[in-house]
C-alpha cells in the first residue's frame, strides 16, 4: 500500500482530501531507483482544475513514455491544507510518489491563466525551493515554466530558471537528454541552463539582461552572455498525424474534476484572426486532426477511462472541415455506449441546431452567440466575423425548433468603443427578443430569456491589441452601467438579463499580462502580504495587491491604461510565436480604419506562420 | 440480471466519498465493458444502487451494490473482469445473482453492520475501559443526542447496540443500520467515552467496516444474514 505524505488526522480535516492522495486510475508508478529524471508537473490550481487541462495530461504521458523519466503531479494545496502545511512545516509533496518536490531534479509548471502566479509562489514556498531563481542552489529543482501565459514570460523572469515556449511535444525530449547526459558528466546547474538556452524554445531568463529608458520603456533587451540566442523561437507541432502526441490512457480523477469527461483535442489553432483573441494569434497556423484517428482515439480513451461524457475541444471548432462526419460517428458510437457528447460552442446554423437536438435536451439547453460587441462598427474593428443577420437568422431557426433561451457574450472596453457601441449590446438583445415575439405563439415555445453578459477587454501579446491603453476601475463600471441603463429601458427588458465581471481582477489582469521583469517584486510582494488564489473571487483580495503596488512603488497604470506606440520595445519581443510585428501592425492600423481581414481560408493575409509549412497554409496544395 | 457485487476499501482510497465511489465503480464497470443496464434520456445513467454509505475516512471489507446486467454472465467472471479495472485499495471480492425487485435490493435489505474500532496511538480511553465495557452495556438506556431538523433530540442507542466487545485491542460492534435504526459507530464511542468520564478525542479511532447484515428472522428473533447471501436468488 502506498503510504501518504499527510496523515490520516490531516487527512480527516481538509475538504476533498482525495484531491491529495494520488493513486487514480492510469496514474503512472515507477521505482524511483530506476529513473534518472524526476519530474514534478504542477497546474498551480486546485486538484479539479488542473485534472481539466489537456496540456499538462499530454505531457505527463509523453515524459511518462521516458524510460528515465518519472514525471508526477503536483496541484496547489487548497487553503485549509496550505495552512497546515505551513503550520506543520511539511513540505509539498508530488502526488504519485508523495515525496517531496524539493528532492525532484524538475518542477515543471503549467501557466494558463495570470491569476495563478501568486500560487506558482506558494507552490515553491511549500515545496522548500527559494522563490527567486537567482538564490537557487544545485540541490534545488530547476523550475520550468510552460503554457500560454508564458508568451509573455518577463513579469515571471525572476522565479523561473528556464521556460518552454511553444507546444510541449517538440522539445522536451532533446531537453531531457541534455538534462540526463550533463548529470552523468556531473555539471552543474549553470552549465546546464547555459547549454539548455541553445534549444530551440527554451529560454533562460537568467541569460538576458534588460534596460530601460527615463520613462519607464525598454531601452534594451538581450542575451548578456556570446552564443545565447537572440530570439526564442515558439515550437510547436506541423503534422498533427506524425507529431500530435495522443494520450491513450488518461488518468481518471476518484473526485469530480471541473471537466470529468474524454476531451478529444480535434485541431489547433483558428483560422478566424479576431484582433482581440491572443490564442488565435499565437496557435497559428490552424492544424486539424484527421477524423478517422479522433474516432478511433476517441474509443480507445472511453475504454480506458470509463468515462460517460466525451467533450471535443478546440477554438472555433465550426471551422473543423470534417466537422459533420466526425459528429455523425461520435453520436451514433456514443449513443450505443450510452455516453454523452458535450459539445463546444458551435456557430448557430441548420448543422449545429440539427446536432444539438440529437444530443441536448432542447428544453434545457440555450443558444450562445458571442458577438463580442454590440455595434457591427466595433464587430468590424475587432475583426469578429459574426454579423447581426447572423446572429437573427441562427436564432429564428433555433426559436422555431424549440429554443427559447439565448445567452450573449460580449467584451467592454475595446479600442475605438463608443456610447453607442455600448448601447448596441442592449439594442441587440431587444431585437432578438422582438425576433422571438415576431413568430406566432403557437410555434414558439412560451417566454423568451436572454442572458446578456459582458467581460472587460484585456490586450494580449501577440494581437493587434497588444498596444492598446485600458481604463480605470470606474470607467470599466461606468461602462457597464450603460449597458444596464439601456437594457433596463428597452420594451423587452424582462426577458433580458445582465451581468457583468469584476473590472479590479480584470485590471489586475491586464497588468501581468503585458508586463514586463520589474513587475515580478509586485507579485512576490502581493504573495508575501497573503495573496493567493487570486482566480477564485471568494479568495481574490485586490486591496492586498493595491498594497503591494504601493510597497513597491510601481505604477499599475503605466502598464494598464498606456497606449504604446508601435515602435515601443515590448517586454515579448524576443519571442518569435511565428505571427510577424508587421502584421501585427498591419492589423492594429485596418482595425482603427474598421476594416476586415479575411479568414486564413478565405485568402492569406501574410502573418508570418506559413514559414511552418504545416497547417492550413498548405491546405489543398498537397 | 441483477447482480449484487461485495468489494473492499482499504488504505488511501478511504478518504474518497460514497457519491465519488458511486462514480469510480461506474467508470470501473464501463472499463470492465460489462453489459451493464442504463436508464433512457439524454443522459443516460448506469442502473446501480449501493446498499449503505460509508463514511469519508472508513475502511471497509464489506461495500455492497446492486448493478443490472442485459445479459447473463457468470459471476466469477464479473469478478475478474471488475477488479482488472481496480485502483489499488478497492478489490472487488464476490459477485451473486440477486433476487430481482424492489424489495429485495440492497439498500432496502440492509439492518445491521459490523465495525471494528482501532484506536489511534495515544487515543485509547485512559481508564480501565475494557473492565467497564459491560458496565456500560448493562445500562437500561443510553441516551445520546441526535441532530435533526427540528433541533437537538435525545435518542436511546442501547437497544440499537447488538452486540459490542473488545477484538484485536480494539472494540469490535455490531450496529442496527437500517434507515430507521441507523447508528454511527462513533455515536457509540461517544457514549461510551463520556460513560468513563473521559472526552473523547478528535480523530481518536479508525474504523473499519466488516460485514454488512440483512435480518432474515423475526422481530423477536432476529437471524441476521450477510448481503450476500440474503440476496441470493432462491
Amino acid at each position: 500500500m502506498r503510504k501518504l505524505a499527510l496523515n490520516d488526522e490531516i487527512l480527516l480535516q481538509v475538504d476533498k482530501a482525495a484531491r491529495y492522495i494520488g493513486g487514480e486510475v492510469n496514474s503512472i508508478m515507477k521505482d524511483p531507483e530506476n529513473v534518472s529524471i524526476r519530474v514534478a508537473m504542477c497546474f498551480p490550481d486546485v486538484y479539479e482544475i488542473g485534472m481539466s487541462n489537456l496540456g499538462m495530461m499530454i505531457l505527463y504521458d509523453m515524459m511518462n513514455a521516458r524510460e528515465d523519466t518519472w514525471c508526477e503531479r503536483l496541484f496547489s494545496p487548497w487553503t485549509d491544507l496550505d495552512r497546515i502545511m505551513r503550520e506543520k512545516q511539511i513540505p509539498l509533496f508530488a502526488l504519485e510518489s508523495q515525496d517531496p518536490v524539493k528532492d525532484f531534479d524538475f518542477l515543471a509548471v503549467t501557466i494558463g491563466y495570470e491569476m495563478c502566479y501568486t500560487n506558482i509562489l506558494q507552490v515553491l514556498d511549500l515545496s522548500g525551493i527559494p522563490l527567486l531563481a537567482r538564490e537557487r542552489t544545485e540541490k534545488d529543482p530547476l523550475v520550468i515554466g510552460g503554457g500560454s501565459c508564458t508568451y509573455n514570460p518577463e513579469p515571471l523572469a525572476d522565479f523561473f530558471d528556464l521556460f518552454y515556449i511553444g507546444e510541449g511535444e517538440v522539445m522536451y525530449d532533446p531537453l531531457f537528454d541534455l538534462y540526463h547526459q550533463m548529470k552523468d558528466e556531473g555539471k552543474s546547474r549553470q552549465e546546464f541552463l547555459r547549454a539548455a538556452s541553445g534549444i530551440p524554445g527554451i529560454y533562460v531568463p537568467s541569460l538576458y539582461s534588460v534596460e530601460y529608458q527615463p520613462d519607464g520603456t525598454i531601452a534594451s533587451f538581450g542575451p548578456t552572455e556570446e552564443g545565447v540566442p537572440q530570439t526564442v523561437e515558439r515550437q510547436l507541432v506541423t503534422d498533427m498525424t506524425t507529431g500530435y502526441r495522443r494520450i491513450r490512457k488518461p488518468v481518471v480523477p476518484f473526485i469530480k474534476a471541473t471537466q470529468d469527461r474524454v476531451t478529444l483535442e480535434i485541431q489547433r489553432g483558428c483560422i478566424r484572426g479576431c484582433r482581440f483573441c491572443q490564442a488565435g494569434m499565437i496557435y497559428r497556423p490552424t492544424r486539424e486532426r484527421k477524423a478517422d484517428e479522433l474516432m478511433d482515439s476517441a474509443r480507445e480513451m472511453l475504454r480506458t477511462t470509463g468515462h460517460e461524457e466525451i467533450s471535443l475541444s478546440s477554438l472555433s471548432s465550426s471551422d473543423y472541415t470534417q466537422l459533420p462526419e466526425l459528429v455523425d460517428h461520435l453520436i451514433t458510437e456514443c449513443r450505443e455506449k450510452y455516453v454523452n457528447i458535450s459539445l463546444p460552442s458551435l456557430r448557430i446554423d441548420a448543422f449545429a441546431l440539427d446536432v444539438m437536438s440529437k444530443v441536448q435536451d432542447v428544453k434545457k439547453s440555450s443558444l450562445t452567440f458571442a458577438p463580442e460587441a454590440g455595434s457591427q462598427r466595433l464587430r468590424n474593428v475587432i475583426n469578429k466575423g459574426l454579423t447581426e443577420e447572423d446572429i437573427m437568422r441562427g436564432s429564428r431557426d433555433a426559436f422555431l425548433g424549440g429554443w427559447n433561451r439565448v445567452k450573449l457574450y460580449f467584451m467592454l472596453g475595446l479600442p475605438t468603443e463608443t456610447t453607442e457601441d455600448m448601447k448596441g449590446i442592449a439594442h441587440l438583445a431587444e431585437r432578438i427578443a422582438e425576433n422571438y415575439y415576431d413568430i406566432p405563439k403557437d410555434q414558439r415555445n412560451g417566454k423568451i430569456q436572454i442572458n446578456v453578459s459582458t467581460s472587460f477587454f484585456v490586450p494580449k501579446p501577440f494581437t493587434p491589441f497588444q498596444w492598446a491603453g485600458m481604463f480605470r476601475e470606474e470607467d470599466f463600471i461606468e461602462k457597464a452601467k450603460t449597458v444596464k441603463n439601456e437594457i433596463r429601458s428597452m420594451l423587452n427588458q424582462r426577458s433580458i438579463r445582465y451581468s457583468w465581471h469584476e473590472p479590479d481582477v480584470t485590471i489586475l489582469e491586464g497588468f501581468l499580462a503585458r508586463g514586463d521583469r520589474r513587475c515580478g517584486a509586485v507579485i512576490k510582494k502581493a504573495y508575501e502580504l497573503g495573496a493567493l488564489y487570486d482566480a477564485w473571487s471568494e479568495s481574490f483580495r485586490y486591496d492586498i495587491w493595491k498594497q503591494a503596488f504601493s510597497e513597491c512603488g510601481m505604477d499599475i497604470d503605466f502598464y494598464t491604461l498606456r497606449e504604446r506606440g508601435t515602435d515601443e520595445i515590448l517586454p515579448w519581443d524576443f519571442i518569435d510565436c511565428g505571427v510577424t510585428k508587421a502584421f501585427l501592425i498591419r492589423e492594429w492600423d485596418r482595425a482603427r480604419k474598421e476594416t476586415v481581414t479575411p479568414n486564413c481560408r478565405q485568402s492569406c493575409s501574410g502573418c508570418g506562420a506559413r514559414k511552418y509549412q504545416g497547417g492550413v497554409c498548405f491546405e489543398g496544395s498537397n | 440480471m441483477k447482480v449484487r457485487i461485495k468489494f473492499t476499501k482499504t488504505g488511501p482510497v478511504k478518504f474518497i466519498g460514497h457519491l465519488d465511489t458511486m462514480r469510480y465503480f461506474q467508470k470501473a464497470v464501463r472499463r470492465s465493458e460489462l453489459p451493464a443496464a442504463f436508464s433512457g434520456g439524454y443522459s443516460p445513467h448506469m442502473i446501480m444502487s449501493f446498499a449503505a454509505p460509508l463514511g469519508v475516512g472508513m475502511e471497509s471489507l464489506a461495500e455492497y451494490f446492486d448493478m443490472e446486467l442485459t445479459e447473463k454472465i457468470p459471476c466469477d467472471e464479473i469478478v475478474e473482469r471488475l477488479n482488472r479495472e481496480m485502483a489499488d485499495g478497492f478489490s472487488v471480492i464476490q459477485a451473486a445473482v440477486a433476487a430481482e425487485g424492489k424489495a429485495g435490493n440492497a439498500m432496502a435489505l440492509v439492518a445491521a453492520a459490523d465495525y471494528l474500532i482501532t484506536f489511534r496511538e495515544g487515543k485509547a480511553p485512559a481508564g480501565a475501559w475494557l473492565e467497564k465495557l459491560p458496565e456500560f452495556l448493562n445500562q437500561p438506556v443510553i441516551e445520546t443526542e441526535k441532530e435533526t431538523k427540528k433541533g437537538v433530540r435525545l435518542i436511546d442507542i442501547r437497544p440499537f447496540i447488538y452486540e459490542m466487545k473488545e477484538l484485536d485491542g480494539g472494540i469490535f460492534v455490531r450496529l442496527a443500520s437500517a434507515s430507521s435504526n441507523y447508528t454511527r459507530p462513533d455515536t457509540v464511542m461517544k457514549a461510551f467515552y463520556a460513560f468513563l468520564g473521559e472526552e473523547m478525542p478528535e480523530y481518536a479511532f479508525q474504523t473499519r467496516r466488516l460485514e454488512v447484515y440483512a435480518d432474515q428472522g423475526t422481530e423477536e428473533a432476529p437471524r441476521f444474514v450477510t448481503l450476500l447471501t440474503a440476496g441470493e436468488q432462491k
